[in-house]
C-alpha cells in the first residue's frame, strides 16, 4: 500500500466553477501552470484538482465568462487556538516529505508593523502648507559619502569649488528597485525595471544573477550585485552600473544564501550567470572571502580598485539584532551606502522559518542605525538605504523621517506588474509570468507592460510624497531626512518610541 | 518660573526690525524702539527683545555674557562656573527699571570674560580656539545649570529680551540709554509655547544674533545635523538652530556669507540645472553637503555680527521682509511702515526676493573686533573630513 500523503488531503484553496457561466473554452487549463484545471477529453468536461491550486487567481482573472471563483477551502478543522490549520498542514507536509518548508515573499506573520503606528504631521495656520501644483517640490537625493565641508575659492569675484565633489549618485526620486535577480524574475520584468528606472531617474538592482546582455544600455541606472555565489560576475559587469552592491544578507532569509533551482537555469540564464544549463545555482551563506569586517573592507576596496574608484560600493545586510553596530562597522570598512533589509523584506525562495522568524522590523533598524552613525559622527560618510515591507508612499516618507536617505521597493514593484502574493515564486511556475523563466509563461508579461506599470506606480508615489511634503510645509526632501518632528506614535510603548525617537500623538 | 517643560519647538509669527550704520556711527536706542513698536500688531505681548552692537567699547576685548537667572542660587552657580573656566574682568547687574506690567522678572547680570585654557590646550590657543571654547562654555551653562541661561555671549554686544511688548521690555532694560552701530529688534507672537524669557528673541551665539519671524519646518532635521558637530539645542526654539547653523557654516566651515545664506535658503534644482557649469557644480555641492542646514518653512530673519547685518527670506518668500537705505544707514523690517517711521524719506526701498540675502557690511576698520565674512576661508575641520569620498581611500579612526 502506498504511504498516504496527508498534506494532499487538505487543500488550501477551492476552485469553484459556476457551470451556468462556463463555456468550456479551456482557457483555465491553459492558464494554470500548476495543472489544477484538467480537461477530460472523453467526457468533454472540466474538473479541478484543488490540491494543486496555489491561490494565484490567474484562472479567475482570465476566465472570459467569469465562471471561476477561487476561495479558501471551506473544510475546517476543529478550532484550536494553538494548532491552527497552518501548523497542522506544515507538519503534514514535512512528515510526508522530510524537507525544509519553503515559501516566498516576506514575513507573513502579523508582527507589529511600526509604519502603521506612525502618523504624519501637516501645517495649520502658523505655517502655510505648500501646494506642489503651484510651487516646486523637490525629491532629488544624492547617494554616497559626503565630505564635511567644502573648499571654496574666489576667482574674478566669483565663488567656485576648489575641487569637484567625489562620485555620488543622483536620484530624482528616493525610491529604487531592490535586488531581484534575472532567474528569480523574468527577463521581461528586468527590462521593465531597467527602463522604468531610467525614465524615473532612479536605479534598479540586478540581484546576484548577473546582467543580461540586453540590459547593459541601462548602465547609468543600474546597481550590480556581488553576492556570495559571484554568479555572472566579471569586470565588465562590475563596470556596467553606477554602483556595486555587496550582498551580505537579505531580510527574508538572514544568515543563508540563495538557491536558484536547476529547472530555472535556462540557456539564457546559464550564459548570464556563467553556469551550466540545468545546474543549481547555490550561493553559500557567507562570502567565502569574508569571515570578518576587515575582509569586507578588503572586498570593498578590491571592487573599488577593479572599477578605478568610479563606482560606489553599497553593502546590503539583513536587519538583525545587532544591526546598528554592524552598520557602523560597514561604514568604517569603507562602504558608500549601507542597505538595511528588514524582517518584512521579500524573496523568491526562502525557508519558511527564516522568512517568518528571523530579523527585526525595518523601522526600528533604520532608527537604530541612523542614531548610531550620528553618535559616532560618521553619518555623512555613507547613505542609508532602507528596504523590506514598504507598501505605499507614506511608508517611504516615514522611512526617510526615521533617517533613511532612500528606499528600495521589491514586492511593491512586482505587485504592480500583476503579482497576487500567492507566495509560490520558488516553484518557477508563476502563472503571471513574473517569477518564472518558462518561455511560454514569460510571454504573459511583455516588457512594455512591466515598464508601464512600474513607472506608473513610482510616478504616483512620487506625486503623493510631494503632496505630503507640501502639507508638512517643506519643499525639499532633505528637510524630511531624520526629521522625527514630523512623526508621532499611536499605540506604541515607551521603549518602542525611544528606539524610534518619536513622541506619542498628543505630546 | 521657566521650569516649564518645553516639549516642542515653538511656533510663532512676529515682527522684526534692524538698523546698521556702515561707518560705525552710533544710533540711539529710541530709533529701533520706534521701528519695532510701529509693528505692534505683529506681537502679542509674549516676547520682545533687542540686540545692540558697540555698547561696551571699553571692554571690547572681552566676551560680554548676558546671563538670565531664575534666582540667586542659579546665578551663584554660574559665577562659580565662570571663576573656574574664565578670566573674569568685570561684572555687574544689568541695569533695569521696574515696569508695572512686567511681573516677577528674572535676574540679569553681565560678565566680561575670556576663557581659560588647560595647560595642554594653551599652546593651540588662538582667537578661533577662544571662540570655540566660549561656545562650549555657553553650551555647558545652558545645558547644565538649572535656571540659568546665557542670552548673549559676543564681544562689544549684548541682548536684552523678555516677556512683554517691545516698549515694556525696552523700558525694563532702559534701551534708551544705549547707543549702537547695529540694532535688531523683535516683537513676538508665539502660538504654542508659554511666553518665557529665554524663548524671546534675539538668539545668539558669540556675536551672532538672530531675530526671526517664521517657523522652521525642518527643525528636526536641522537639530540632528547640528548635533553631529557638537551643538546642543537647549532652548527648544527653531531660531536657536539658525544661530548655530550660521556659526557652523561661516565661522567653522569658512563659507562666505552669501553662500551660507544660499545653503540655508537654497535655489531650486531646476534653477541650479540651468546654471553655467562652475556655478552649477558649486550650488550642487552646497545642496548635497548642507542639506541638513536648509531652513525649510516660512521665515524672514535678520542676523547681525560685529561688522554686518543680513536679511534673509525663505526660498519661496512666505514671510515679509523689506529693506531700505539712506546714506550710510540701512534698514530692514517686516513692514515698510516700520522703516518709514524712523526714516520717512529713504533713498531706496526694496523687497528682497525669496532666498536672496541682503548683506550690509560696515566699511573696513571702523569698529573694534570687526569681522567680515564676504570672502571664503579655509574650513576649520580635520583634513580627512574634507576628503571623505575622494581618492585615495582613507583609513579613519573612531572619534
Amino acid at each position: 500500500m502506498a504511504t498516504p500523503q496527508f498534506a494532499s488531503f487538505f487543500p488550501d484553496f477551492y476552485i469553484e466553477r459556476i457551470w451556468e457561466k462556463c463555456i468550456k473554452c479551456r482557457r483555465c487549463v491553459r492558464e494554470c501552470s500548476y495543472e489544477a484545471h484538467i480537461w477530460d477529453p472523453k467526457k468533454k468536461t472540466l474538473y479541478e484538482d484543488h490540491t494543486k491550486c496555489v491561490g494565484c487567481h490567474r484562472c479567475e482573472a482570465m476566465c472570459p465568462t467569469k465562471a471561476i471563483i477561487i476561495r479558501r477551502h471551506p473544510a475546517e478543522f476543529r478550532e484550536h487556538a494553538l494548532w491552527t490549520p497552518w501548523f497542522i498542514k506544515n507538519v503534514y507536509k514535512q512528515a510526508d516529505q522530510g524537507g525544509v518548508l519553503l515559501t516566498s515573499t516576506g514575513c507573513a506573520l502579523p508582527f507589529k508593523n511600526y509604519f502603521d503606528h506612525l502618523v504624519l504631521d501637516a501645517c495649520q495656520v502658523t505655517n502655510p502648507p505648500i501646494d506642489p501644483l503651484r510651487e516646486p517640490m523637490e525629491l532629488r537625493t544624492y547617494i554616497g559619502p559626503k565630505p564635511e565641508a567644502l573648499e571654496i575659492e574666489e576667482v574674478d569675484g566669483k565663488f567656485r569649488l576648489k575641487k569637484k565633489l567625489p562620485p555620488m549618485i543622483k536620484l530624482e526620486v528616493p525610491i529604487m528597485f531592490a535586488a531581484m535577480s534575472y532567474g528569480a524574475i523574468s527577463l521581461h520584468v528586468h527590462q521593465g525595471l531597467a527602463k522604468a528606472a531610467r525614465d524615473l531617474g532612479t536605479l534598479y538592482n540586478t540581484g546576484e544573477g548577473g546582467l543580461h546582455a540586453s540590459l547593459y544600455e541601462y548602465g547609468s541606472n543600474t546597481i550590480v550585485q556581488c553576492a556570495s555565489g559571484r554568479f555572472g560576475l566579471h569586470v565588465d559587469y562590475l563596470n556596467a552600473g553606477v554602483a556595486i552592491e555587496i550582498k551580505i544578507g537579505q531580510g527574508a532569509k538572514p544568515g543563508i544564501g540563495g538557491h536558484l533551482p536547476g529547472e530555472k537555469v535556462t540557456e539564457e540564464i546559464s550564459k548570464t550567470r556563467m553556469i551550466p544549463v540545468g545546474s543549481d545555482a547555490i550561493s553559500p551563506a557567507p562570502h567565502h572571502d569574508i569571515y570578518s569586517i576587515e575582509d569586507l573592507r578588503g572586498l570593498i576596496f578590491a571592487l573599488k580598485e577593479a572599477t578605478e574608484y568610479k563606482k560606489l560600493v553599497f553593502v546590503k545586510i539583513a536587519a538583525v539584532h545587532n544591526v546598528a553596530a554592524i552598520a557602523s562597522g560597514i561604514v568604517r570598512a569603507g562602504a558608500d551606502a549601507v542597505v538595511i533589509d528588514g524582517l518584512k523584506g521579500g524573496t523568491g525562495a526562502a525557508p519558511t522559518m527564516f522568512r517568518d522568524y528571523i530579523g527585526i522590523p525595518i523601522e526600528l533598524a533604520i532608527s537604530a542605525v541612523d542614531k548610531r552613525l550620528r553618535e559616532e559622527g560618521i553619518r555623512h560618510r555613507a547613505s542609508i538605504i532602507a528596504s523590506g515591507g514598504i507598501r505605499c508612499s507614506a511608508d517611504v516618507v516615514k522611512a526617510i523621517a526615521l533617517g533613511a536617505d532612500a528606499v528600495y521597493i521589491g514586492t511593491a514593484a512586482l505587485i504592480a506588474v500583476g503579482c497576487t502574493m500567492c507566495q509560490r515564486c520558488y516553484t518557477g511556475k508563476c502563472p503571471w509570468g513574473i517569477a518564472t523563466n518558462n518561455p511560454e509563461l514569460i510571454k504573459r508579461l511583455p516588457p512594455e507592460v512591466a515598464y508601464e506599470k512600474i513607472y506608473n506606480l513610482v510616478k504616483a508615489w512620487a506625486h503623493e510624497i510631494k503632496e505630503m511634503l507640501g502639507a508638512m510645509g517643506i519643499n525639499s526632501i532633505e528637510s524630511l531626512k531624520g526629521n522625527r518632528d514630523k512623526l508621532r506614535a499611536v499605540g506604541l510603548t515607551k521603549e518602542e518610541m525611544e528606539i524610534l525617537e518619536v513622541k506619542h500623538a498628543g505630546e | 518660573m521657566w521650569n516649564i517643560a518645553l516639549r516642542a519647538k515653538e511656533l510663532s509669527g512676529c515682527g522684526i526690525a534692524g538698523i546698521i550704520h556702515r561707518k560705525g556711527e552710533l544710533i540711539p536706542g529710541e530709533m529701533i524702539l520706534k521701528a519695532i513698536c510701529c509693528q505692534y500688531e505683529r506681537g502679542n505681548g509674549l516676547g520682545a527683545g533687542f540686540a545692540a552692537y558697540g555698547i561696551y567699547p571699553e571692554l571690547h576685548e572681552y566676551y560680554a555674557l548676558h546671563v538670565m537667572a531664575q534666582n540667586k542660587q542659579a546665578l551663584e552657580k554660574v559665577e562659580e562656573f565662570l571663576q573656574k573656566h574664565t578670566f573674569l574682568n568685570f561684572q555687574e547687574p544689568i541695569p533695569t527699571k521696574k515696569v508695572k506690567t512686567i511681573k516677577d522678572p528674572p535676574l540679569f547680570k553681565r560678565y566680561f570674560v575670556r576663557p581659560k585654557f588647560d595647560e595642554e590646550e594653551a599652546e593651540f590657543c588662538d582667537i578661533t580656539a577662544e571662540d570655540d571654547r566660549m561656545v562650549q562654555l555657553v553650551m555647558e551653562i545652558n545645558e547644565k545649570i538649572d535656571g540659568a541661561y546665557v542670552i548673549s555671549s559676543g564681544k562689544n554686544m549684548g541682548v536684552f529680551k523678555g516677556v512683554g511688548f517691545p516698549d515694556e521690555i525696552a523700558e525694563f532694560f532702559r534701551i534708551d540709554e544705549y547707543k549702537a552701530f547695529i540694532w535688531t529688534a523683535h516683537n513676538r507672537f508665539p502660538t504654542n509655547t508659554p511666553g518665557w524669557w529665554g524663548g524671546a528673541h534675539p538668539f545668539t551665539i558669540l556675536d551672532w544674533s538672530i531675530v526671526h519671524n517664521g517657523e522652521i519646518s525642518s527643525y528636526g532635521t536641522n537639530r540632528r545635523y547640528l548635533e553631529l558637530f557638537g551643538y546642543k539645542c537647549t532652548l527648544l526654539t527653531d531660531t536657536e538652530v539658525v544661530a548655530y547653523i550660521l556659526d557652523l557654516l561661516i565661522r567653522k566651515h569658512g563659507l562666505p556669507l552669501e553662500l551660507a545664506c544660499k545653503a540655508m535658503a537654497p535655489p531650486f534644482w531646476m534653477e541650479i540645472d540651468e546654471m553655467p557649469e562652475e556655478e552649477r557644480e558649486l550650488y550642487t555641492a552646497i545642496r548635497i553637503l548642507y542639506g541638513g542646514a536648509v531652513l525649510n518653512g516660512p521665515f524672514a530673519i535678520l542676523f547681525a555680527y560685529n561688522g554686518g547685518l543680513v536679511g534673509l527670506n525663505d526660498r519661496v518668500k512666505l514671510r515679509p521682509l523689506v529693506a531700505a537705505s539712506k546714506g550710510d544707514l540701512y534698514f530692514m523690517a517686516s513692514e515698510e511702515a516700520a522703516i518709514r517711521a524712523i526714516c520717512p524719506d529713504p533713498e531706496r526701498v526694496w523687497a528682497p526676493k525669496a532666498g536672496e540675502p541682503v548683506i550690509v557690511e560696515m566699511e573696513e576698520g571702523v569698529i573694534p573686533n570687526q569681522k567680515s565674512y564676504l570672502k571664503p576661508r579655509p574650513a576649520e575641520v580635520k583634513e580627512d573630513a574634507l576628503r571623505i569620498g575622494y581618492l585615495p581611500p582613507l583609513l579613519f579612526s573612531s572619534k
